[in-house]
């Protein structure tokens, strides 16, 4: 009830839930994508990538989503092409290029700033919300869902069955950095809310929690965006009333819903899937 | 008059190492053609290089006297049945969907018409009960089905099927083969890779033998004799031959 009360009570505490909330969604749709295309690990190593962007757009005065958006591709491609011109794999060129963006991007922030910037900056502070970045997550948010509404074929099936889509003359290629481009605008528009450090786990949890709920894209992205919101809500409140880290208390609802889903979705959850065994095997014994 | 499928002077390679080497034929329409040969002969390669999915070194590929890239909504391509993820979240019906995507064009999105079309398909390939399920959840001969009816629903005039029968059991193959012979009466043209040289003259009018470079073109009896096969598995019974010496 205080939460309430405070919300209605205090404007910062509107934006913060506001922006949670936006977050919540984005990650949720671009999550689906990105755990279906085995790209979880891509989401960890953008969402640090973006870091050295971050602090030269600091330097140079400019809006940070400028410079976090180039790092950012900047990186996806440089994986792309350090694991298809050389015998080394994908997991191991995403380890090398992501950790080595990340440290550079440290370096630069310890001159250019303060520690404290760098604390923000990796665990997020939503209270501290300022308009102008609310916006920036709207427009995102509205960038982010119009373009997966538009491509949603394209999405579905270059995810699905990629030699098909190059049958039907699709670009693969083109579908992948356009949705690198978009992961790197919602890891940048998360870094307020959760910070760079726990972004992945915004993306890929909820997602993978509606992932074993139902056997529907469509679907899946919606249960992954209200996922996404739920836990967004139900974690500031309590990042607020015991003064906690945002990001981390948000983190921790994500995980209780996939915890739930894991153990009693009804299909692959693990109890019901014991239980069927268990009936079975009684019916049989008899 | 224009073949459905010309090819002349087609080579590709995989980093250097050429796979099909100077290969040309033409594919009159309404035809069905069974490409056979030994393994690593280059036949899924063809293929794959005939629709641009890879690149080809030299050489021209026509369809119906156009490129590739002119009639791709008339090609329907069944590629083996392999790299697929059977865990995504898509149901059977939603799969034969996806034959309609190239007609719905982009921003649009499948309608009423479209899906009782995907609908009708899945019942040409007896599985309309299954249409809810969820992909993986199907046997292999069931899910090869499932892919014929994709291939439908894209109301095409050629098909390439990439050896459809592997791994599947009879019926399915019975039910593939009586609507690819359906499909050729109504003057579709159909090519299948094929390595089941038993069933070959069953299934085919016209049989290419391909080994690297085309060994033979025509129709069934004059590739399946001894004096031909022998040219593209040559080097089978070499090792047979030496085998022999040795024991």
């Amino acid at each position: 009830m205080e939460f309430l009360q405070a919300i209605g009570q205090y404007d910062f505490l509107q934006k913060a839930l506001f922006t949670s909330v936006v977050v919540g969604i984005i990650c949720g749709v671009i999550g689906s994508f990105i755990i279906l295309r085995g790209m979880s690990l891509m989401g960890d190593a953008i969402s640090h990538a973006v870091l050295p962007g971050v602090a030269l757009s600091y330097a140079f005065g400019i809006n940070f989503f400028l410079g976090a958006v180039a790092t950012g591709v900047l990186t996806a491609i440089g994986i792309g092409y350090v694991s298809q011109n050389s015998r080394i794999k994908n997991d191991t060129a995403i380890g090398i290029l992501f950790t080595s963006a990340f440290a550079l991007g440290i370096i630069m922030i310890t001159m250019l700033k303060s520690s404290t910037d760098l604390y923000h900056i990796l665990f997020g502070n939503v209270l501290a919300v300022r308009p102008s970045d609310m916006w920036v997550t709207v427009g995102i948010g509205v960038i982010v869902i119009v373009t997966v509404y538009a491509f949603f074929k394209e999405l579905l099936l270059t995810s699905f069955d990629p030699t098909i889509a190059a049958a039907y003359g699709l670009r693969n290629n083109l579908i992948h950095y356009l949705l690198m481009t978009l992961l790197t605008m919602v890891t940048v528009a998360s870094l307020q809310t959760v910070g760079i450090v726990l972004v992945v786990a915004m993306l890929i949890t909820p997602a993978a929690t509606a992932y074993l709920l139902t056997d529907r894209l469509s679907v899946m992205i919606f249960l992954a965006a209200s996922f996404g919101v739920i836990s967004a809500i139900i974690g500031l409140y309590f990042s607020f009333t015991y003064n906690l880290a945002s990001g981390a208390t948000i983190v921790m609802v994500a995980t209780g819903l996939f915890l739930l889903a894991f153990l009693f979705s009804k299909k692959h959850g693990v109890v019901w899937k014991s239980i069927r065994v268990r009936q079975k095997r009684a019916e049989l014994s008899k | 008059m224009n073949s459905a499928v010309s090819v002349r002077e087609l080579h590709v390679s995989y980093f250097g190492v050429e796979v099909v080497q100077g290969v040309s034929f033409a594919v009159e329409q309404g035809s069905m053609v069974g490409i056979i040969g030994p393994n690593g002969a280059g036949k899924s390669t063809m293929i794959k290089a005939m629709l641009g999915l890879i690149g080809k070194d030299k050489g021209d590929v026509l369809f119906y006297g156009k490129e590739v890239s002119e009639v791709r909504k008339k090609i329907a391509y069944v590629p083996q049945r392999s790299q697929i993820d059977w865990t995504f979240p898509i149901t059977v019906m939603d799969t034969v969907l996806i034959g309609t995507y190239p007609s719905v064009g982009l921003f649009k999105f499948p309608k009423k018409k479209e899906k009782l079309w995907a609908m009708e398909c899945l019942r040409k390939v007896g599985l309309e009960d299954f249409a809810k399920r969820q992909i993986g959840e199907l046997s292999g001969g069931q899910q090869q089905r499932v892919f014929l009816a994709r291939a439908l629903a894209q109301k095409p005039e050629l098909l390439l099927l990439d050896e459809p029968f592997v791994g599947i059991d009879v019926a399915s193959e019975e039910t593939i083969i009586h609507i690819l012979k359906e499909l050729q009466l109504q003057d579709k043209t159909i090519v299948v890779v094929h390595h089941d040289l038993s069933k070959a003259n069953a299934y085919f009018d016209q049989l290419l033998l391909l080994n690297k470079e085309l060994i033979k073109f025509g129709a069934v009896d004059e590739v399946l004799n001894r004096e031909v096969m022998s040219k593209a598995y040559a080097h089978q019974l070499q090792f047979l031959e030496k085998a022999e010496v040795t024991a």
